[in-house]
């Protein structure tokens, strides 16, 4: 396996104990922030040509929302690392009783192609702070972020403990043989499958950060404008390949009519009259993508939109309306600059046409009364929930960031990042003396050793009182 | 085999009706366990008796009072894990609601184990009933009075739709396991873990393994030995060596191996009398083919004490090997019985080398008066938990998190953690549909103003 040397350096390392210090996590950390300082032109340059990525977008979640975590996490990094200690009962009051924080080892991050430094920073930065080693897979698919990473990060971290493995498939393939103590994995929920079985055979724990159709809904009272607005900047954003982008959206037929022209006032707004020469605006990844994104603009009636350009792979900002459940836009998760509109009767058939799908990893309902709002939250499930915004709830690091069902298992961001990459482990540590409070528990058992036992371990309920 | 698909199918149906999420119906269903509990205690011991050989004290303390302050922890604290959280909010997000809503998954797989048979099901399913969530229920069938004990009681105190038991052996598994859960908790062994794992990886379904692998006993040279070797004793031998979280193997120096073994025996003879065989006390091992499994360990070994077994009654005497060779079978696998080999080494150093180079345990022990040492085990090993100064107590504190890491297992659950495990933290964002001004910032154009505000 031409990674196994590798793995087993890693490991020597780790085994060696030098990730262990907070100081040695810190000064890595902090070598991070200076990647992202130094590099700051080379990543939006190279976000460029893989996608078309406009400056402003790739500042914002490539470098801004890197350090946003990376400061988090050097802020409360002592915090996070102390051993907490535990509520305890009657026989152990007298212990130590806490949680270490352990790292596990020897951690692999197989980041995507969309927000090619994001997604594999920010779980490197929880995969360091909790003291692991880490190799990082990044996308061959956005090829200059790859080539960037593989050739600089090096020079900013220890490589006895951290290196990039670029490839395609078969090296990835290759890769996922070796025993890791954690895989943390954003993609698809194919690759994720593939992913999670490989995982099985070592018995290593995994994250999924995984995808599917993000439901909008849109009720009949509400600022149009406004939610055109929202809607359009989580769609468009990254050309619409953005894992949480409101995916499709669900209204009246009433509601449809009203939103059309406050759509393409929005996109105006944002893009200019012709959003190909607006900076502003991405393009498609790569060719495969956008032959495959292309495919489902036969879908309803394209509304506003729908030109494209192979060349520069471009493909407009499109509104498509009267979509129907088996047209090809609602046959998988788009990721590209469509949003198809789905007319549904009312806010219950909505409902009940998200809960008939896979649970994605976002939810999304507009709606100026609140009850709205909140019926759509509780009778739905999926990773997180945004009402009256799209995308926003990823930018609050205190909030778990992650799927369920087919978008994913696992969360992170912010101090669930730290927790997803440390093995929580419980420790007592008791005293060698009052060894008489121990012979309740020691044979020969008697109903009156099992009384005093009882007592001493029991867990009451408060409220009962045992006088009556 | 098409039963299952039913039964799996009818828990779905059941959970999607919703009336397992309402807060008073899961503390409902919980109160009729412990009803259960408390009024079918007599069956519940005659059958933990059937199958182990576990007298009545025992089979209470260890697995009914165990279950009863779950139950109770479980209802005392259900409103507050499961009200929605609120989480610290940054300048753009100010003025909205941000919490993290705990939400059931929706339909989990239990499969229990046979050797604390009731309450490896018992207190996986109190965690699942607590976060609203469907439960199929599959106790393992070598503990067989247990399992249909199990599968006679539940549908008698329980929502039988929701909460229906599955019983069976492997193909019954199997096809269980074809089914598509929301999330899997499987006690057992590292081998039929991969397998469970596997299976879930098709239905991307989470999963906790509670695992197992040999628990190392550290004991100082600088230690109360007759303390010591009494927690040892007690914890190596309680269910006839048949705990997940016993201590496998010890590792002391060679200089005091003949106390530790004297120690051992002096608390034997306290704890079983002058014949084991008769005490009510102690255990059997659970069928003929683990019985085979563990006498064969001894094959070539230094018995310093014990030996003594007895095939037809599943009877082995609790045993002590000495000078054990890192090497040998008994030091490959889980011993899961009561032999106790005693590996010796030089120094701390060498315990933790030796600890290090082995897959990581589901518990790690280590006993000394020296505090810094033990710290030091704690820090330059790793472990599912750790015990200083005894064994197994870890396990019963309720603020601590129980599981293992590696080939012990993955997740973790009792008390809290188990809610934890079987719900979904779901962020939640609820901003303002006006105040729309504050998102001019955000919106294309893009400028190198917007850039550095």
């Amino acid at each position: 396996n031409p990674y196994a040397g590798l793995v087993s350096h890693l490991r020597a390392s780790w085994l060696s104990g030098k990730t262990r210090p907070m100081e040695y996590r810190m000064a890595q950390l902090e070598a991070l922030g200076r990647f992202l300082d130094e590099k700051k032109q080379e990543i939006l340059e190279a976000t460029d040509l893989d996608m078309g990525k406009p400056s402003f977008e790739a500042y914002f979640t490539e470098v801004l929302l890197c350090k946003n975590e990376l400061n988090v996490t050097l802020n409360n990094l002592s915090h996070w690392m102390k051993d907490e200690h535990v509520d305890k009962n009657l026989v152990t009051q007298l212990d130590s009783a806490f949680i270490r924080k352990d790292p596990y080892g020897v951690v692999l991050i197989i980041a995507p192609w969309n927000y090619p430094i994001h997604l594999f920073l920010v779980p490197l930065i929880g995969a360091i702070a909790a003291g692991n080693c880490v190799i990082v897979k990044p996308s061959e698919i956005s090829k200059n972020t790859e080539r960037l990473v593989a050739e600089t990060l090096s020079c900013y971290l220890d490589d006895d403990c951290f290196a990039v493995v670029t490839g395609g498939v078969q090296e990835t393939t290759w890769l996922l043989e070796n025993k890791f103590d954690y895989i943390f994995f954003t993609g698809s929920p194919s690759v994720g499958r593939i992913v999670m079985t490989a995982a099985a055979k070592h018995l290593t724990p995994v994250t999924l950060e995984l995808g599917g159709k993000n439901p909008c809904y849109v009720s009949d009272t509400c600022d149009v404008p406004n939610v055109a607005r929202r809607v359009v900047w989580g769609r468009f954003f990254n050309a619409g390949q953005t894992c949480i982008a409101p995916d499709y959206l669900l209204c009246s037929l009433e509601m449809q009519e009203k939103l059309m022209p406050a759509l393409r006032e929005a996109i105006t707004e944002f893009f200019g009259p012709n959003p190909k020469e607006s900076p502003d605006f991405g393009r498609i990844v790569g060719d495969k993508q956008f032959q495959r994104v292309r495919k489902l603009l036969c879908s309803g009636r394209v509304a506003i939109g729908g030109q494209t350009d192979e060349a520069e792979r471009y493909i407009a900002p499109t509104i498509l309306a009267d979509v129907q459940p088996s047209d090809p836009a609602m046959q998988e998760e788009i990721f590209g600059p469509i949003l198809p509109i789905v007319v549904v009767a009312n806010m219950d058939e909505a409902i009940d046409f998200i809960n008939a799908r896979p649970r994605p990893l976002a939810v999304y309902a507009f709606s100026c009364d609140s009850k709205v709002v909140n019926q759509v939250l509780e009778r739905t499930s999926s990773g997180g929930f945004c009402g009256n915004d799209t995308l926003m709830h990823l930018t609050l690091s205190s909030l778990p960031f992650g799927g369920i069902g087919n978008s994913g298992l696992g969360k992170y961001h912010g101090k669930f990042t730290f927790d997803t990459f440390s093995h929580h482990r419980g420790c007592l540590h008791r005293n060698m003396g009052l060894e008489a409070l121990n012979a309740p528990r020691y044979p020969p058992y008697t109903q009156q050793k099992l009384g005093l036992l009882t007592a001493t371990f029991e867990v009451k309920r408060r409220g009962v009182c045992t006088l009556l | 085999m098409e039963r299952t698909q039913h039964v799996v199918a009818r828990a779905r149906a059941a959970f999607t009706s919703g009336r397992s999420r309402s807060l008073e119906f899961r503390i409902q269903q919980l109160k009729a366990l412990e009803r259960m509990v408390q009024e079918k205690e007599k069956q519940i011991l005659a059958a933990l008796h059937a199958d182990l050989h576990k007298s009545g004290p025992n089979a209470y303390s260890h697995e009914i009072l165990g279950v009863l302050g779950e139950l109770a922890l479980v209802m005392e604290k259900l409103p507050s894990w499961a009200a929605p959280q609120p989480v610290k909010k940054n300048l753009m997000t100010m003025r909205d609601e941000a919490y993290i809503n705990f939400e059931p998954l929706g339909v989990v797989l239990i499969i229990g184990a046979w050797n604390y048979p009731f309450v490896l099901v018992m207190q996986p399913l109190i965690g699942a009933i607590a976060a609203g969530n469907a439960v199929v229920v599959k106790p393992s069938e070598v503990s067989e009075n247990t399992a249909k004990l199990v599968a006679d009681l539940l549908p008698q105190y329980l929502d039988q739709e929701l909460y229906p038991v599955v019983t069976g052996g492997v193909p019954e598994t199997t096809e269980l396991l074809t089914q598509r859960f929301d999330h899997i908790l499987y006690t057992g062994n590292s081998a039929v873990g991969k397998i469970v794992m596997a299976a879930a990886a098709k239905h991307l379904t989470p999963v906790t393994l509670e695992l197992g692998g040999k628990s190392p006993c550290y004991i100082d040279k600088d230690c109360d030995l007759a303390v010591a070797c009494r927690r040892i004793t007690w914890g190596k031998y309680m269910n006839c060596g048949q705990t997940c979280i016993a201590p496998d193997y010890i590792l002391c120096d060679p200089s005091i191996q003949s106390q530790v073994v004297e120690n051992i025996k002096a608390t034997l003879q306290e704890f079983y009398g002058e014949d084991v065989k008769s005490s009510p006390d102690y255990e059997r091992i659970v069928n003929k083919r683990h019985f085979r499994r563990v006498m064969g360990l001894l094959e070539g070994q230094k018995i310093a004490h014990g030996g003594e077994s007895d095939e037809a009654s599943c009877f082995i005497a609790p045993t002590i090997l000495t000078d054990v060779s890192p090497d040998s079978k008994v030091m490959e696998e889980e011993i899961f019985g009561p032999v106790l080999p005693i590996v010796t080494v030089k120094s701390v150093e060498e315990a933790i080398d030796f600890i290090n180079s082995r897959e990581k345990p589901l518990a790690l022990y280590v006993f000394s008066n020296n505090k810094k040492l033990i710290r030091r085990v704690i820090s330059e090993t790793s472990s599912g938990g750790l015990t200083g100064n005894d064994v197994l107590m870890h396990s019963v504190v309720p603020g601590l998190p129980f599981g293992g890491v590696g080939n012990s297992g993955m997740g973790a659950y009792h008390g809290r953690y188990s809610f934890e495990t079987f719900s979904h933290r779901r962020a939640c964002l609820i901003k303002d549909l006006k105040m729309e001004v504050v998102n001019k910032l955000r919106y294309p154009p893009g400028s190198q103003e917007k850039v550095d505000l």
